[in-house]
């Protein structure tokens, strides 16, 4: 099995290393790196519980190899949160309205809503239901994390006005 | 009592978020595959492709030889060392090992096992495993398995019916010769599951040196530790099975004992740490995950005003090549048989069949969905057929408020409930004329739409009462659940429960409970999973029962706790017990506040003033509680009358949908539910399992199947093929809620955790068949896929 030099950029950090050219982003995450939040429901691209950002792009990680993430910049839920200790505000919105249950896809989740976000300050049902449209959850039918990922979008854009009081759930 | 929310109490029932979210949102759970040990191993499976064989030949030579393989082991060499796995009916004859030994039943029989350095390197050789087999004669229908000479899936049994009784409860031939009316009808209920996004996954480690074996595993199985080491020939004290592994959704089908017992194996023959993750194909083919696969054969008879008096449901289930905890699924909907209807006299003929396919396991409900279904199949007809509206007749059969406590005809009594009460609720938040209007107006533009409705109760509380039921060699009549419950010097709280989570908010719950009864700010409470080792008795979340069973057992434990504090309080005031009051943690004499022993006090002498202590007191503030099911206890009676579970929750649907006339898809555009499951503990978590459960009973209902040819080739084996409802599928939910409490429990909660997925598929079905009537087509056949309705709709074209 040929082995392989890659270099990339994974939550900020630049990160190198030798890996056979048939190891997948997803196991080179987990399995190598120990970043074990990013987690595997079919490996054959339709569950989406594997989601990250790459180059700022949601994408599955069980259909790329780790080769092909050389030179990128790869975003994990690891990677989601401000620091070592806190939340991101969509985080924290999710956990607000309760939008998952056993937790297994919500990384996946998280990283395909955060995409959206950064393009979408004020998403409709709609935007947000087909952002997260290749993200399977089995739990929670969805509802709670659609109000999440507005709850969200509504508490961001009153961050960024001058006087910032995040906003529970209405 | 009937009330809107409860009230009275501090913590329950009140908005607060659920303490597990924050570790999943930051990607800090731990589930079985995040578990990695120095060394570890990895298994691939070999598995049979065919549906019935003979194993005549197995070469690993080439499999050994590659570098980095450490061992390959079939099923001869493992039946050996093990018993067989656990079964639930009485069929001494039926042997179920986790590899087949000589034999193979079903496509996806896991007939040997690689174990090597990474998982691909085992993947690589287990190709290489040559594997001869001469195939036998397989049947696939389960009809047909019936048959007197149909192939024998295993032929020392002497028959494919593992199970077949016909019970008769109340006056059921009189009743239907006295009712002027009677129809007959089928429904089909195929084969679908959970399917948890995360799939089974096991690791397991030998310790020669201390004799112990640890186990981190994607686990939802009562009495799991105790079946593990009894197949692997250890005591139960050798086995640690670590419940604080988060399980990525189970939904009742995460029983990987074979999976267990496998790793368990191999990890005392290699002395390395093994572990075994299903693929999705291994998941869906032979991780023996399948759920009930139904035919009923109904009959029901009833007056002009549409009152059904008697019903008589023969109810086939196909549970596949071996019978697991599975066909006990036939008997945990005796304890509703009736559903929420007044129906006095019942025949049921539940017959348990084997197939050579996947084998079945227990799926949210037990039973109870598709039993429901078949219930509101049949309610549905009786209303078309007497042109009575179909709420009317809801309301004309549903029990009435003041009829509870309500025992039913196979023995079971309903706690609670107001049902009329829920049904209307939920009529008026979907506006049921509005609907109808909307139905007319899409009709009149040629659309096929259909507004439906289902009533249907939740069980809860969840028992084995079915155990002695159907196998009356055993006689489990215990389904216990345990907490403890302490507070250290510090005086923080810490609860101890026994079993794995695998979404349900049971740290939640628990630290609520224990919250409400000592007085404390739940955010203060840690909860853990204690391992098997440390654990009390526990049956793991089954059956809609930790709400009221976990909960029942933290609020036990807590009160016990709670007593202690007032007797070290009442001591020290020289009063008694009585005389004094507990508020916010503090004991205060009644006569005057002003005498009191803080928390902080209280707690030091517990743990340090022994001089303090009233006479005979254990020093420190601990307690356990365990506690057996309300109403449970009792064996069967000999014509099968038995109280299964303690609490009934009920749920009213309503939805509005749309068939594609040309494609025969079908589209949800409203939807809503009445439920009342008592006191709600956390109403976030009650409504996420709710619509979570509906958005599961929609893919039952529209989408997913487990199909077979009939050369017994599983149709699929993944998310391309076996469709589970994404958030375009699921429509915008409404849930109106309403509380009778039960006089059964703690807080009277009543169980929620197959809340939805129990009325949503014969809700849907419902809109549906209102969809097609106009066409004079029905249907009563899940899923409704786009082939199965655009099958029955070119019918329709080819008959004009
Ligand atoms: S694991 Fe990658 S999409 Fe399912
Ligand atoms: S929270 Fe369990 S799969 Fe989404």
């Amino acid at each position: 099995m040929s082995q392989h030099e890659i270099a990339l950029k994974i939550n900020g950090e630049t990160c190198t290393a030798r890996v056979p050219a048939r190891l997948t982003l997803v196991d080179f995450l987990r399995e190598t790196l120990n970043l074990t939040g990013t987690h595997t429901g079919c490996e054959h691209g339709v569950c989406g519980a594997c989601t990250v950002l790459l180059d700022g792009q949601p994408v599955r990680s069980c259909l790329i190899f780790a080769v092909q993430a050389a030179g990128c910049e790869v975003v994990t839920v690891e990677g989601l949160a401000p620091d070592a200790v806190g939340m991101s505000v969509l985080q924290d919105s999710f956990c607000e309205e309760h939008a998952l249950q056993c937790g297994f896809c919500t990384p996946g989740m998280l990283l395909s809503a955060h995409a959206l976000l950064q393009n979408n300050s004020a998403p409709s049902e709609e935007d947000i239901r087909e952002a997260i449209g290749g993200n399977l959850c089995r739990c929670t039918g969805y509802k709670q994390i659609v109000q999440a990922i507005a709850l969200a979008a509504q508490r961001l854009s009153v961050a960024n006005a001058p006087t910032a009081d995040l906003p529970k759930r209405p | 009592m009937t009330a809107d929310a409860p009230t009275g109490f501090r913590y329950i029932g009140r908005r607060r978020r659920p303490k597990e979210d924050r570790r999943f949102v930051v990607g800090a759970g731990r589930y079985a595959a995040d578990v990695m040990l120095p060394g570890m191993l990895h298994v691939a499976l070999v598995i049979s492709p065919h549906p019935a064989a003979r194993i005549t030949r197995i070469d690993a030579t080439a499999a050994l030889k590659l570098p980095g393989v450490r061992a390959v082991v079939a099923g001869d060499e493992l039946a050996q060392a093990t018993e067989p796995v656990f079964t639930g009916l009485d069929l001494p004859k039926m042997k179920r090992y986790p590899l087949a030994p000589g034999v193979v039943r079903y496509v996806g029989e896991w007939v040997a096992v690689v174990v090597a350095k990474t998982r691909a390197l085992a993947e690589d050789a287990a190709e290489l495993v040559e594997v001869e087999y001469e195939p036998l004669p397989h049947v696939i229908d389960p009809e047909a398995a019936m048959a007197p000479n149909a192939p024998p899936v295993h032929a020392d049994h002497g028959s494919n019916v593992f199970y077949r009784r016909r019970f008769v409860w109340g006056a059921v031939d009189a009743d239907f010769g006295a009712a002027p009316h009677t129809i007959a009808y089928r429904a089909r209920w195929h084969r679908s599951a959970t399917v948890p996004i995360e799939t089974f996954g096991v690791l397991a480690r030998w310790n020669p040196a201390t004799q112990l074996l640890d186990v981190w595993a994607s686990i939802q199985m009562p009495k799991f530790p105790d079946n593990l080491a009894r197949a692997l020939r250890l005591p139960g004290s050798a086995v640690r099975v670590h419940f604080d592994v988060d399980v990525g959704g189970s939904y009742g089908v995460k029983r990987g004992l074979k999976h267990s017992i496998v790793v368990g194996y191999l990890t005392r023959k290699l002395g390395a740490p093994v572990r075994l993750i299903e693929d999705r194909l291994d998941n869906m083919r032979g991780g023996d995950a399948h759920g009930p696969d139904r035919i009923f054969d109904v009959e029901m008879a009833f007056g002009d005003g549409g009152l059904v008096r008697a019903m008589k449901m023969r109810a086939i289930d196909d549970v596949g090549a071996y019978a697991g905890r599975a066909p006990l699924q036939l008997g945990k909907p005796v304890g509703a048989i009736v559903g929420p209807y007044r129906i006095r006299s019942v025949a049921y003929e539940p017959i348990s069949v084997s197939t050579n396919k996947t084998p079945e396991e227990a799926v949210r409900g037990f039973g109870q969905s598709p039993t429901n279904f078949a219930i509101e199949t049949g309610m549905d007809l009786i209303a078309r057929k007497l042109g009575v509206d179909r709420v009317e007749l809801r309301r004309r059969n549903l029990i009435r408020k003041d009829e509870f406590p309500y025992t039913i005809p196979s023995g079971s009594t309903y706690d609670s409930g107001d049902y009329h009460a829920v049904l209307d609720k939920v009529l008026v938040a979907a506006d049921w004329n509005a609907l109808m209007r909307r139905r007319d107006a899409a009709r009149a533009a040629g659309r096929l739409a259909g507004v439906g409705l289902s009533c249907c109760l939740e069980p809860s509380g969840g028992n084995a009462a079915f155990e002695p039921l159907l196998n009356p060699k055993n006689e489990t009549t215990t389904w216990m659940e345990g907490c403890h419950v302490k507070i250290d010097l510090t005086g923080a709280v810490v609860a101890a429960m026994g079993t794995s989570s695998s979404g349900q908010g049971h740290e939640t719950l628990v630290s609520t409970v224990v919250g409400e009864m000592l007085e404390r700010d739940p955010e203060t409470i840690r909860v853990v999973h204690a391992d098997s080792l440390g654990a009390l008795p526990s049956n793991s979340p089954v059956g809609s029962r930790m709400a009221i069973m976990l909960g029942g057992a933290a609020a036990g434990a807590a009160r016990k706790v709670k007593s202690q504090l007032i007797a070290i309080g009442a001591h020290n005031l020289d009063a008694a017990p009585e005389a004094c009051v507990y508020a916010d943690g503090a004991v205060a004499l009644a006569t005057d506040p002003a005498r009191r022993l803080s928390w902080t006090q209280l707690v030091e002498i517990a743990h340090r003033k022994f001089h303090l202590l009233p006479p005979g007191m254990e020093p420190g503030l601990q307690a356990t509680h365990v506690w057996e099911v309300p109403t449970g206890g009792a064996l069967p009676t000999a014509d099968g009358r038995v109280q299964m579970y303690p609490c009934y929750a009920f749920e009213a649907h309503v939805v509005y949908a749309e068939v594609d006339r040309v494609t025969g898809q079908t589209a949800l555009r409203a939807y809503f539910v009445g439920h009342d499951c008592g006191v709600m503990i956390n109403p976030d978590i009650v409504h996420g399992m709710t619509y979570g459960g509906i958005a599961h009973g929609i893919g039952a209902a529209l989408y997913e199947r487990f199909h077979y040819d009939g050369n017994g080739q599983l149709l699929g084996g993944s998310f391309m093929d076996y469709l589970i409802p994404s958030s375009h599928e699921v429509p915008d939910i409404t849930i109106v809620d309403h509380c009778t409490p039960s006089p059964l429990t703690t807080f009277g909660q009543k169980g929620s955790g197959e809340a939805g997925y129990l009325g949503a598929p014969a809700a849907i079905a419902s809109a549906v068949n209102d969809a097609l009537a106009p066409l004079g087509l029905h249907i009563a056949s899940l899923p409704m896929t786009v082939a199965a309705l655009g099958d029955l709709l070119a019918t329709k074209d080819r008959a004009k």
